[in-house]
């Protein structure tokens, strides 16, 4: 056995603890408030563990946008609607039986596929930290693997999104 | 001769002219377009017969023309459908009938049908019939034949039921086209089975010999003891019969009186009612030379139902009904004219000229009693004879062409009814005396019931009128005096130079002792009906009456025969098979379609809970959805 | 995390909370993808940028889908699954 057990690996074995405990905990508590605040720390984690990959920018992009905008966004929908007071009433059993048991099936099924595939890791090892200059290039770049037009496909559909945003929520 | 095309033409376009724009125009002028149409088809039609008759012959026969043939339905190589005008003796001679007789009720009905409604409508349907009637007659083949045949029938059935709001006229229309149109489906068969051997349904192919072998061989082969030819001919006669109202096929003639008086005229006495007597005087060289006993039985059938329904019309009191029986009884006359014949040679084929001399005379005078009554039950408004008596007196001019016409159908010298029916008593007694006797007999029982309507309408009590009867206007009159002179005149045509079996030249010879007996038969039948029913009182009919009361009242009845038809069709055709293909076309057919349809519905109820709007269970659905086909993936790649 | 996140679709009653549980879902594919780049195919970046870009998008559909929310709030006064299961008819 190999006993050469790195860093890397404990940090990664902690963080995946860390998230899996909290996302049953954002699924199975009562109160609203509770549940943002568990998903805040479950994208803390996922931003952990792009940092582990050496994705620095993509942690990044994923406190800002994720942790830093969508839960401010989850906690001020929260508290205009008025659902933090309302009473979660009890599930009845069979729903709660049939969703428990589709999602351990469903589990089970995909933990199956995963470790019984025999992924042949990459042949360099050595893992270079990804630039920026690479990522701005590639980012901006209309050469084949170059993502220019996804780019600005998303900008429209941002400017899609508020126009619709605005749209739907404007006062009658 | 091409113009013979409008003759077709003229009518069909008044018709539709008539039919849909009539109730535009005021009722006069639709009747003075339709008078005048037919007028032109008449005048037309001299001209052909002129014509026609003064070509050459060839052979000493008329040489038979086709001025127009067109090629209508293609079945096969051999058998098409045509349609055409076919120029013979006999269809010149029903050209110059039919539209005589036509155009003389178009004449009539001005004065008779004023002021009722469907002034216009009436028009265009006897347009349609005289159309319907001609085509039939220049028919170039069986299948158009046919054709005009069933077109026959629907006029027949819109003019019957012309008076649409009366129960009993639209039931008459109705028993007319269904029993005609049962015996056409005799017709049919007989063509079809014709057709089959022969392989052509032109006439001018079957005649002239080219189909023999054909004809031949068809006569050879057997079905159940007779030719095969011999069924065909027989299952046409079938439908012949319905059309001519043969026993037991008659019973709608009676009832079709229901109808306004000129359409009886004009359809129930001189021309459809004659298209039976037609269809086989154009196959009788078929039906002499393949199927002589047919021809035999057919003269039976002719026999029996002249004598039948004579009997009938002795009794009964409805005038209209009277002259309906005597129709049928004439035409039953023409029939055994034809069924007598025993070749085509002169002599043999003596009652084919003599049916056909009869059936042109008998369409005069026929038409001229029905025309007159018309104009009687015009002035007393009813049909029943104990409401009229005395009316010599106030219509003298239908008076005397009523006297005429009774006196030609008598068979009294020298009106036409005399010579036209001596040489069917001839050819009859040729054929057997058994035949000819009763033929005489019943020669004898028209005049006496002829006798018996004319006295009682026109001698004898008074009867007690709101006003008295006056004489028709010239619109109906002039038609009576026109058809009188040619019943006075018709008897001396030759008519043998023009028509006769063989197409050669026949003089008519008068048979000194069948003409004597036959004259003194109808003397003393007239003479009988004169002593019963010339005064007010009638004693000798009345215990006559009482004598027999039975025979009378089963002769009034029509014995019975419509009772018989009624059980026929109800208890046996109705309850045994309708009922039975009703219950199944109801439970089985449409219950399989309903149990589809429920079925149907019951299948989507039960997968209606699948769209319930909870957007959970959507999710779960995807996701179950989703495992199985990877689990399915899984085990069987 | 994902079949958390699909549990927590299953069973919770605000729609808040399912979105809540969609984020926990589009966390867990975004890192699968990254995970998938740095160790199979190190050389190429379609893995990092296929989750960049999804982040981007799962934040687009957060603002609409609570856009939504918040409109059926101001309808029903109440944002419970069960309130807006009834279809037109």
């Amino acid at each position: 056995m190999n006993m050469d057990i790195t860093l890397q690996q404990v940090a990664f074995f902690v963080v995946a603890i860390f998230i899996t405990i909290f996302s049953v905990l954002t699924v199975t508590t009562s109160k609203i408030l509770r549940s943002a605040t568990y998903l805040l720390f479950v994208l803390f984690g996922t931003a952990a563990i792009y940092f582990l990959l050496d994705y620095t920018f993509l942690g990044a992009v994923q406190l800002m946008v994720y942790a830093g905008g969508i839960i401010v966004l989850y906690v001020f929908s929260i508290l205009l609607t008025n659902s933090d007071q309302s009473m979660n009433k009890k599930l009845n059993k069979g729903k709660l039986v049939a969703s428990i048991i589709s999602a351990l099936a469903g589990a089970a099924i995909v933990l199956f596929i995963v470790l019984t595939h025999n992924f042949v890791p990459a042949a360099s090892g050595e893992t270079q930290e990804l630039g920026m200059k690479t990522i701005g290039h590639a980012l901006m770049g209309s050469d084949k693997y170059q993502y220019l037009l996804p780019f600005e496909a998303i900008s429209v559909l941002l400017l899609a999104c508020i126009i619709g945003g605005l749209v739907i929520a404007r006062k009658r | 001769m091409e113009y013979t095309i409008f003759i077709l033409l003229l009518p069909v376009l008044m018709f539709l002219f008539l039919g849909l724009a009539g109730h535009k125009l005021k009722p006069n002028v639709a009747g003075i377009f339709g008078t005048i149409s037919l007028g032109i088809v008449a005048v037309l039609s001299y001209v052909t017969a002129w014509n026609y008759f003064t070509l050459p012959r060839v052979n000493g026969v008329f040489q038979a023309l086709t001025p127009l043939k067109v090629e209508w339905l293609h079945l096969t190589d051999h058998l098409h459908i045509d349609l055409g005008i076919f120029l013979d003796p006999i269809s010149v001679m029903m050209l110059v009938v039919i539209s005589t007789v036509s155009l003389m009720v178009h004449i009539y009905s001005m004065g008779y049908m004023h002021g009722e409604k469907g002034f216009q409508r009436y028009y265009a349907f006897l347009s349609l019939f005289t159309f319907s009637m001609l085509g039939l007659v220049v028919a170039t083949n069986i299948f158009q034949m046919y054709i005009f045949w069933e077109l026959v029938g629907v006029s027949s059935y819109l003019l019957i039921g012309f008076y649409y709001t009366k129960p009993t006229a639209i039931a008459a229309s109705k028993k007319a086209f269904i029993v005609t149109r049962f015996a056409d489906l005799g017709f049919l068969i007989g063509i079809l089975i014709l057709s089959f051997f022969t392989k052509t349904f032109d006439f001018t192919e079957l005649m002239n010999g080219t189909a023999e072998p054909l004809l031949r061989s068809a006569a050879g082969q057997s079905f159940l003891g007779g030719s095969v030819l011999a069924w065909g001919l027989g299952l046409m006669f079938m439908g012949g019969a319905g059309k001519s109202a043969m026993f037991p096929l008659h019973i709608w003639l009676p009832d079709a009186m229901e109808g306004p008086t000129p359409v009886s005229a004009l359809i129930h006495a001189a021309t459809m009612v004659v298209a039976g007597v037609y269809l086989v005087a154009r196959m009788f060289p078929l039906y002499i030379d393949y199927a002589p006993q047919v021809l035999a039985g057919i003269a039976y059938i002719g026999a029996f139902t002249a004598l039948f329904s004579a009997t009938i019309a002795c009794v009964q009191t409805d005038i209209k009904r009277v002259l309906a029986f005597s129709t049928i009884s004439q035409i039953g006359f023409m029939i055994v004219a034809l069924g007598v014949c025993l070749g085509k040679g002169e002599h043999e084929g003596l009652g084919y000229m003599a049916s056909m001399f009869h059936l042109f005379t008998h369409a005069m005078f026929k038409a001229l009693l029905f025309l007159g009554a018309g104009s009687i039950i015009h002035a007393v408004h009813s049909n029943e004879m104990d409401h009229m008596g005395g009316l010599r007196k106030y219509m003298p001019i239908t008076h005397i062409t009523f006297l005429i016409a009774c006196l030609a159908i008598s068979g009294i010298p020298p009106f036409s009814g005399f010579f036209s029916k001596d040489e069917i008593l001839s050819a009859a007694f040729e054929f057997s005396p058994v035949i000819g006797w009763t033929m005489s007999f019943i020669a004898g029982l028209t005049a006496f019931y002829m006798f018996r309507l004319y006295y009682n309408i026109f001698w004898g009590k008074e009867h007690e009128h709101e006003h008295t009867p006056h004489e028709a206007p010239l619109t109906m009159t002039f038609p009576l005096m026109f058809l009188a002179a040619i019943t006075l005149v018709a008897g001396f045509i030759p008519f043998g130079h023009f028509v006769s079996s063989n197409g050669e030249v026949y003089n008519i010879h008068l048979d000194k002792v069948v003409a004597t007996v036959s004259v003194c038969i109808a003397v003393c039948s007239i003479a009988l009906a004169t002593i019963f029913y010339r005064k007010a009182e009638q004693p000798i009919p009345d215990m006559l009456g009482k004598k027999f009361r039975k025979l009378h009242t089963a002769a009034s009845h029509r014995f019975y025969i419509d009772e018989v038809w009624m059980f026929v069709t109800h208890k046996i055709i109705f309850r045994c098979i309708s009922t039975p293909i009703a219950w199944f076309d109801r439970h089985v057919v449409d219950g399989f379609m309903n149990f589809l349809a429920w079925s149907a519905q019951e299948a989507s109820f039960s997968i209606r809970g699948f769209q319930s709007g909870r957007v959970q269970q959507y999710a779960y659905v995807f996701l179950v959805g989703a495992l199985v086909i990877i689990v399915g993936l899984l085990l069987f790649i | 995390m994902m079949f958390a996140g699909i549990f927590g679709f299953f069973t919770r009653k605000n729609t808040l909370a399912m979105l809540i549980s969609l984020e926990l879902i589009l966390n867990a594919s975004d890192i699968n993808f990254a995970v998938f780049n740095r160790y199979l195919f190190p050389a190429q970046l379609e893995g990092h940028f296929f989750t960049l870009f999804a982040i981007a998008i799962a934040a687009a559909e957060t603002a609409v889908g609570i856009a939504i929310i918040i409109n059926i709030y101001r309808n029903v006064r109440g944002i419970q699954v069960k309130d807006i299961e009834e279809m037109k008819h």
